[in-house]
């Protein structure tokens, strides 16, 4: 049986942490996109879209994660495609993200005041225009804040793609320590690889909430 | 031929009857005072004039035109209707100039350097144009009020509605308010104010409005209206704020 050096252990989950981070890239880029078509959709005046989103977001956030990887993985083999379980990984992540986001934005769309609405109505502005000038621009700086900090949340959620055999740094922590059977140090070094991650980005957060605070936008 | 004509309107908010027929016609150049209790449906019927609330039954002309229902988008109305709230409801994140410009840019497709001209000239006459770069969080009330009349102003309406502007103003900023009104209401412009300010209402307005349970209960020139009200509920209105 081999040795495992530190180095060895730390090499190896540096590696596997490199689809950590493209996991999570690809989710929030996928879900920021899904999201925000979603958010913009739901905006909009047709009540059956809206309640169709509604349903999405309240299916996604109201199950497991692990669940939706899962389905995306088994259920899919079952229904007969034969999905990778990175495609599997980056479509549950992704739906799963542009859930969370569509719910964020939407509440930071509506917590612009409405006397905006009215004030670019009277201006003779529409919908769109309205949207555009007015509405958004205020809606995406209260957007920020809580859109970083959600991303830590994509990063953590990325671990459980472990379960369907996707090796990123949980599931590599996993198969190092069924070799070298040191889990403490395994696992320590697989959670301080998680908050390297993730809390550059909550201080960022933080600090974005700060500055909005501070710039006296309500 | 009247510039505002309003015939028999009616607004209702469920079962709650607010407007119950109004009738008024208003010259261009007029200067009209609507006063009133809370709940009297001064605001609503202000709203109406711009189509802010959709009235059940009447109809609102302006020089000849139908301007209720869907006879006028909202950017013609625009240009026909201005309206000045309560709340200033300025845009954040835009600077004074900005916040004059944008309705011109985009719903009269005005170029830019032309904006930009009406912009200041619009400022000018409220005394903002020295504020032209601040953004309205560095800008007091009286200064904010006075941006947003600015900004209905530069779309160039035949009619601007005051609704209670200066409300939510510290009382030592009531006055640079009114004063831009009065040089408005000098220079010829048509305006429609709900206003508290019973000293401005008798002393700038050329027809006081008296508004009592969704109707004009009495109306006529202020000087009379105030120092001989004809019906027992203005005589108390006047007593209950004088």
């Amino acid at each position: 049986m081999t040795d495992f050096t530190l180095w060895d252990i730390v090499r190896n989950l540096l590696l596997a942490g490199r689809w950590t981070v493209v996991l999570s890239l690809i989710a929030f880029a996928g879900g920021a996109a899904v999201g925000l078509v979603l958010t913009l959709l739901r905006m909009g005046g047709f009540k059956p879209i809206r309640w169709l989103i509604r349903l999405y977001v309240d299916v996604f956030q109201g199950t497991p994660l692990l669940m939706q990887l899962f389905l995306a993985y088994f259920g899919a083999a079952a229904l007969g495609f034969d999905v990778s379980a990175w495609t599997a990984a980056s479509l549950a992540l992704t739906l799963f993200t542009s859930a969370f986001l569509c719910d964020i934005w939407r509440g930071c769309i509506e917590a612009v005041p409405s006397g905006q609405w009215q004030a670019s109505r009277v201006l003779g502005l529409n919908y769109l225009q309205s949207m555009r000038h007015v509405i958004l621009p205020q809606a995406l700086r209260l957007a920020v804040p809580p859109t970083v900090g959600f991303s830590v949340q994509v990063i953590k959620g990325t671990a459980l793609a472990s379960v369907i055999g996707f090796v990123e740094l949980t599931k590599a922590g996993t198969m190092l320590n069924n070799a070298a059977f040191a889990p403490f140090t395994i696992f320590a070094l697989v959670a301080l690889g998680y908050f390297i991650l993730c809390y550059p980005l909550s201080r960022y957060a933080r600090y974005l909430e700060k500055r909005l605070y501070g710039a006296g936008i309500r | 031929m009247a510039l505002v004509s309003v015939k028999d309107l009616h607004k209702s908010f469920g079962d709650l009857e607010v407007l119950k027929g109004i009738d008024l016609e208003i010259e261009s150049g007029e200067v009209v005072a609507v006063i009133g209790r809370s709940g009297s449906g001064k605001s609503t019927f202000l709203r109406c004039l711009n189509q802010l609330e959709q009235h059940d039954w009447g109809t609102i002309h302006l020089a000849d035109q139908r301007l209720d229902g869907t006879a006028m988008s909202p950017g013609e109305l625009s240009q026909n209707v201005g309206i000045v709230f309560q709340s200033f409801n300025l845009f954040p994140h835009k600077t004074v100039v900005e916040n004059v410009m944008l309705a011109p840019l985009v719903v009269k497709q005005t170029p830019r350097a032309e904006a930009r001209k009406i912009a200041e000239e619009v400022l000018d006459k409220v005394g903002m144009l020295e504020k032209i770069d601040a953004y309205p969080a560095q800008l007091s009330g009286g200064q904010q009020q006075r941006v947003a009349i600015a900004r209905a102003l530069a779309m160039d309406p035949k009619v601007l509605l005051c609704d209670e502007v200066t409300s939510a103003l510290d009382p030592e900023l009531v006055g640079e308010v009114l004063l831009v009104l009065e040089s408005l209401a000098k220079e010829g412009m048509t305006l429609i104010l709900v206003t508290h300010e019973m000293k401005f209402a008798r002393d700038v307005s050329h027809r006081v409005v008296f508004m009592h349970q969704g109707r004009i209960h009495e109306s006529g020139d202020p000087q009379t209206l105030f120092t001989q009200p004809k019906t027992p509920e203005l005589a108390q209105f006047i007593a209950s704020v004088l």
